[in-house]
């Protein structure tokens, strides 16, 4: 295709950024459904029990929404360390790595449900905050300070003969709250009948994430997601990358504009904040930037610029 | 952006280390019995998630 040109990773060149967006948003929904396909569960207020749910899902998902089909990583990593064995579960951790190798952040760009909702809040038309730099970037190493307490707080408070709770899912998760918690509690009068302060707070949680993801794209994934934080480990090395070829690169900063994760994909540095949405390809003019699964053979020449 | 300063040899070390410490850990995890521990967590309603406490 005239214009186009593959690299190792993948084909640079121009995209149709609304058909890109609309196949995103088609492939998110998608996932959501299959990652929640037990329709009935929302219909009679319980959740299912087969035994899919002992395999972990790859994205943050509640184990306690009605529709979910498999098992929440960050509350199996908190149910095993606060279980019986009071440790880090290794079979969780192992799932995880395996993914975060393959995939690194795609998973949160593509597949993640809660991911998916903070998009479509992003879409409401308000004029979007830019988060000044010197708070935006300590702030996203509050993700990896919830990533050690979801390893580390369970296992310690267990081991110390104490009750250990899903800390991070109890007094935080709002993915949790939204998935789990309402429909859940609009469906049984029982559990509705239990609520007390604790769905206060989490109510509080939820409505504050829902009003940052309104105004700052990916609220949650930037600053609060161990998840993210925990495959953000993997982005330098994860099989999926994203590449831009500095050599047709026009630096115009139209990428940086659009990324709703605030990557400065210009300064040639993954950071592991990437989520590869492709949103930053889609709006470079000069096809400098590619996505995809990186090859062995054929590498970027110096002057095979994109649009050659 | 990808690759940053990392050479291809040493990235592909990486690859290769994190593949068999990931495939060994979750072999280890599903010899101690960890697949039922997330098993009986997820199939029942976690009151912690929800709220409710």
């Amino acid at each position: 295709m005239p214009g186009m040109h593959r690299d190792r990773v993948g084909r640079f060149g121009p995209r149709d950024p609304k058909k890109s967006g609309r196949v995103r948003l088609a492939l998110q929904a998608g996932f959501a459904a299959l990652l929640n396909g037990y329709a009935a569960g929302f219909a009679k207020g319980r959740i299912f029990t087969g035994a899919s749910k002992g395999v972990c899902v790859p994205v943050l998902n509640c184990y306690s929404c009605p529709g979910a089909l498999g098992a929440c990583p960050i509350g199996s990593l908190q149910a095993v360390a606060g279980g019986r064995s009071k440790s880090v579960s290794f079979y969780v951790l192992g799932f995880l790595m395996l993914f975060g190798l393959v995939f690194g952040r795609l998973l949160c760009g593509f597949v993640c449900p809660f991911g998916f909702v903070q998009d479509l809040l992003a879409k409401i038309p308000v004029k979007r905050r830019k988060v000044p730099e010197k708070i935006d970037r300590p702030a996203r190493f509050i993700k990896y300070a919830m990533l050690a307490g979801v390893l580390v707080l369970p296992a310690l408070v267990s081991a110390a003969g104490g009750a250990a709770s899903p800390y991070f899912c109890k007094f935080f998760c709002p993915a949790g709250t939204l998935e789990g918690g309402l429909p859940l509690l609009l469906a049984d009068g029982r559990l509705r009948s239990l609520a007390g302060a604790l769905l206060g707070w989490k109510a509080f949680v939820l409505l504050a994430v829902v009003l940052g993801s309104v105004f700052i794209p990916r609220f949650f994934c930037r600053y609060f997601c161990p998840l993210g934080a925990f495959y953000s480990l993997f982005s330098r090395f994860s099989l999926y990358q994203l590449k831009l070829n500095e050599s047709a690169c026009i630096g115009c900063g139209r990428c940086e504009a659009v990324c709703p994760m605030a990557v400065r994909v210009t300064a040639g540095k993954d950071d592991g904040e990437c989520i590869r949405c492709g949103k930053c390809r889609d709006a470079c003019p000069a096809g400098a930037i590619c996505l995809g699964f990186e090859r062995e053979s054929g590498d970027v020449s110096a002057d095979s610029g994109a649009g050659t | 952006m990808a690759g940053g300063k990392l050479t291809k040899k040493r990235k592909n070390a990486l690859r290769l280390a994190v593949f068999a410490a990931g495939a060994a850990f979750l072999a280890i995890g599903l010899w101690r019995g960890e697949f039922a521990d997330v098993l009986q967590k997820a199939v029942r309603i976690c009151l912690e998630c929800i709220g409710i406490g």
